[in-house]
């Protein structure tokens, strides 16, 4: 039987392998979000796909019933490029973590803004290793105590906003797992973003670092009257430290590298060796 | 006269030297001369000492670099000072008495003012190399109409540019052709007759491979920088597109193995290539490619290592490494081309068991077999087959291909239905599952590299593991049964074996055949396929001879090791690691040290 791509709800995007959260995790927000913004997309299952790198957040290929990889610590944005130039016309989200996106592949982020291949990453931040169970991670304050840093984390804490916004990603967003409607929201926007979107989505892990109280308070929209495009005025806000914004911070349509390459492309044709080869004669 | 000479240029690197070298022995080919180069340069752009070698045969078809060069030009006295004792008893030294005067040896001289006949006479020194080349065609036969015709090909943007450049170089040859006829007197024996009249192209290693990566309709292309795999990205740059398919430089060689998983994921075609010192950063990924049973095609450009090592000398000491790349026990595949024309048909092949068998295939070549130019018989680039990988078909048949699949479902995928329906990893007798490609139709699931059950769920359970491993794994002894088994080369009743692999190929059967010449009888063997090993073609080998010698150009016996490992062989172990490949002379002494 065929199911038409109009008729899919949010259910169809659920697999049958039940998540292995722990109870309370931030990380079944994202999930739902997810769940949510592809059925209000309405995008086909078999013209979707979800890569994902390791960490608990990393699972998330599995509980979905689209196309997925569940790839190599830290190399989801790669692996998700890759697929993106090759096959343009697949919806390609790459999620993961604070670990996966900030720390052992963070290398990546540069070159996927650079490039601004139209892909859309979701990077659960609970600003610890969960996996692992509780050491620190790059976006872990400064003088946190973990299994990791007894004596208090000695380095700084990383901003992935204000990181994004200065690397100028065309689509900067953050959202928050406690209010999965509107950071389901922000995903559809992203999703239908052309060009490289990244959406941090604040994702507690209430095993090894509870912040949903300290997130619920800091949280807040973006001013009403704040202007996407400005992108000076988007840092400022980013590099707010008591407040955690949330919304879309920036957003630029500019030239992405998988339609650009298309152009360079020529239609496929039949490769011919003895035309080829004519060359070295 | 002999109709064979094997000439070698040292200068200075950045003089012209190679590309000097290249334009005769292109000049050579396309006169229908047999050719057969090598090269050594310095890492750096310009400076340090470079030397280009290349055989040249009027008359029969030439397989190693030569044993020692008959003619030696020498642009500088650094190049005499390492090259001289190189030079066979009685060859040619040529040299610019304005550089050094050379010592007495066991050699015929033949000074020529380069320096002057460039500078003053042609009045632009770049030309050096020109004249150089007018030179050996006055003295060695290569016509210099031939020569003529190779620049004029090369240089005709630039000419377009500047046709002063071209009138100097045209200068050049001829003043100092004219020079040589009419001022020396010839005392060697080199003289290249004609050549029949033959259909042959001439082209290194690294672009028979790019030939061989567009006829396997590769799709995508991802890539770093690095020597000497560099120009298998530049020419895939270029071509790719053309064809269809598109191309990515990576920020590093994690990130370009990582990409093409993700583009054959898509369901397309898609390589990358490296030297070792990135294929070591690609080690998670392909064990990744081999747990989630994803087609991708790796080449490895060998290089001198360890670590950063001689990155423009040659060696072949990744073989260890491709076996074993990955934490776990990984299947991979591994091909090693022993020749300009098998980088072509074995990328083909490549290609086809990384989409046959869906595993990563990784393809050993080196340094010297990158940058050889050889001429090959037109005929082996002919079109090859290309197999696809099996897509799932719901209709029972695995062998439908998805096109048709997704024409009768004609429409999307029923998600309740397929979790059910498709196992993506289901166990076969051959290993081999059907693999779903995303697109309109298509079965979805997630491919992962946890072990996981056939529908690609996670699944630690004992039963399952060990069932995955061996599905996995069955996939190799499979292809060992498929694979087209090496062909043995000399005598039927050989006392003495020779085992190979890769770029040695040539200069083993050169020596296989002086020795037996000699009266000796020997054989040798050089699987194209090194994982896995054609073992009863081996073992058959094995037990045929008294006597196994295995040549390498690595110090620890790397394929001497495989094979006593598997067949319990006891080999003769002949290692060359200083960078340079073997000569057949070399090997030659190895078995007259055995008899």
């Amino acid at each position: 039987m065929v199911q038409s791509a109009v008729s899919l709800t949010l259910k169809d995007y659920k697999s049958d392998v039940k998540p292995t959260w722990c109870p309370g995790c931030g990380d079944f927000g994202v999930l739902n979000a997810v769940y949510r913004s592809l059925a209000e997309l309405k995008l086909p299952l078999d013209e979707t796909a979800i890569i994902s790198g390791i960490g608990c957040s990393s699972r998330f290929p599995h509980f979905m019933s689209t196309f997925g990889m569940h790839s190599v610590h830290g190399r989801a944005l790669p692996v998700a490029q890759g697929l993106k130039m090759s096959r343009p016309d697949l919806t390609v989200v790459a999620v993961g973590g604070d670990g996966d996106m900030f720390s052992i592949g963070a290398g990546h982020l540069i070159h996927a803004a650079l490039r601004n291949i139209d892909i859309t990453v979701v990077v659960m931040d609970n600003e610890i290793y969960g996996l692992t169970k509780g050491q620190t991670s790059p976006t872990s304050p400064h003088g946190h105590i973990t299994k990791s840093t007894p004596y208090g984390l000695l380095a700084s804490q990383f901003n992935p906003i204000a990181t994004a916004l200065s690397l100028n990603v065309s689509f900067v967003a953050r959202g928050y797992s406690a209010k999965p409607k509107d950071l389901a929201a922000l995903i559809q926007q992203g999703i239908r973003h052309k060009g490289f979107s990244f959406i941090q989505a604040l994702s507690p892990c209430p095993t090894f670092y509870n912040t949903f109280n300290t997130w619920d308070e800091a949280v807040a929209a973006l001013p009403a009257d704040h202007d996407a495009h400005d992108r000076g005025k988007a840092m400022t806000l980013a590099l707010e430290t008591e407040k955690q914004y949330l919304g879309v911070f920036f957003q630029e349509e500019r030239a992405t590298m998988d339609q650009a390459v298309h152009e360079v492309v020529q239609q496929a044709k039949d490769f011919e060796i003895g035309s080829y080869i004519a060359r070295f004669a | 006269m002999l109709n064979e000479v094997t000439i070698r240029i040292g200068g200075e690197s950045g003089e012209g030297t190679i590309s000097g070298g290249d334009l005769l022995a292109l000049a050579a080919a396309r006169w229908g001369y047999h050719v057969y180069t090598f090269r050594t340069f310095p890492a750096e752009i310009l400076g340090g000492p470079c030397m280009f070698q290349v055989r040249i045969s009027s008359d029969h078809p030439v397989k190693s670099m030569g044993d020692n060069a008959d003619v030696l030009v020498c642009l500088n006295k650094e190049a005499y000072d390492r090259s001289v004792h190189e030079l066979r008893h009685g060859g040619v030294l040529i040299y610019d008495p304005s550089d050094f005067t050379p010592e007495a040896g066991d050699y015929i001289t033949y000074a020529i003012p380069f320096n002057e006949i460039a500078r003053k006479q042609v009045q632009l020194f770049q030309t050096k190399n020109m004249v150089m080349l007018g030179a050996l065609s006055g003295l060695f036969g290569p016509p210099l109409e031939a020569i003529y015709q190779v620049v004029e090909s090369k240089l005709s943007k630039s000419r377009k540019a500047n046709p002063i450049l071209m009138e100097k170089n045209t200068l050049a040859l001829q003043i100092a052709r004219d020079y040589v006829t009419q001022t020396l007197t010839k005392r060697d024996p080199y003289q290249l007759g004609v050549a029949e009249k033959a259909d042959r192209v001439v082209l290194n290693g690294n672009q028979s491979l790019v030939a061989g990566a567009l006829a396997a309709q590769c799709g995508f292309y991802a890539g770093y920088p690095i020597t000497p795999a560099s120009d298998i990205m530049e020419s895939l740059a270029k071509e790719l597109p053309q064809q269809g398919g598109t191309f990515l430089q990576a920020e590093d060689e994690i990130a370009a193995l990582a990409a093409v998983v993700g583009a054959s994921f898509g369901g397309v075609r898609a390589m990358t290539a490296t030297s070792g010192p990135g294929l070591s950063l690609m080690t998670e990924l392909i064990g990744y490619a081999s747990m989630a049973e994803i087609p991708v095609v790796i080449v490895d450009a060998q290089r001198a290592g360890p670590s950063t090592g001689m990155p423009t000398k040659m060696e072949q000491s990744d073989l260890s490494f491709a076996l074993n790349a990955s934490h776990g026990d990984t299947p991979r595949m591994i091909v090693a081309p022993a020749n300009v024309a098998d980088c072509y048909s074995l990328m083909i092949q490549a290609f086809n068991m990384a989409e046959r068998y869906q595993m990563p295939v990784i393809l050993l070549t080196d340094q010297s077999l990158t940058a050889r130019v050889e001429s090959v018989e037109r005929s082996a680039f002919r079109p090859m087959a290309v197999e696809r990988r099996m897509e799932y078909s719901p209709n029972g048949a695995n062998g439908m291909n998805g096109a048709s699949a997704k024409a009768q479902n004609n429409g999307h995928a029923d998600a309740a239905q397929d979790a059910h329906e498709y196992a993506r990893y289901a166990f076969t007798a051959t290993g081999i599952s059907a693999i779903s490609t995303p697109g309109p139709g298509a079965h979805p699931y997630s491919a992962t590299g946890l072990e996981h059950d056939e529908h690609g769920h996670p699944d630690y359970e004992p039963e399952d593991h060990m069932a995955m491993m061996e599905k996995r794994f069955r996939k190799l002894d499979i292809a060992a049964e498929e694979l087209p088994r090496p062909q043995r080369y000399g005598d039927v009743d050989a006392t003495i074996g020779i085992i190979g692999w890769g770029s040695t190929e040539g200069a083993i059967q050169e020596a296989v055949d002086r020795a037996r010449e000699k009266g000796y009888k020997v054989a040798s063997l050089h699987p194209r396929v090194l994982s896995p090993l054609p073992d009863r073609t081996i073992r058959d080998f094995i037990r045929s001879v008294k006597t196994v010698i295995v040549p390498e150009c690595n110090y620890s016996g790397q394929l001497a090791n495989l094979l006593g490992a598997k067949y319990g062989l006891q080999a003769i172990r002949v290692n060359k690691f200083g960078g340079i490949p073997f000569t057949a002379g070399e090997i030659l002494r190895a078995i007259e040290e055995v008899s």
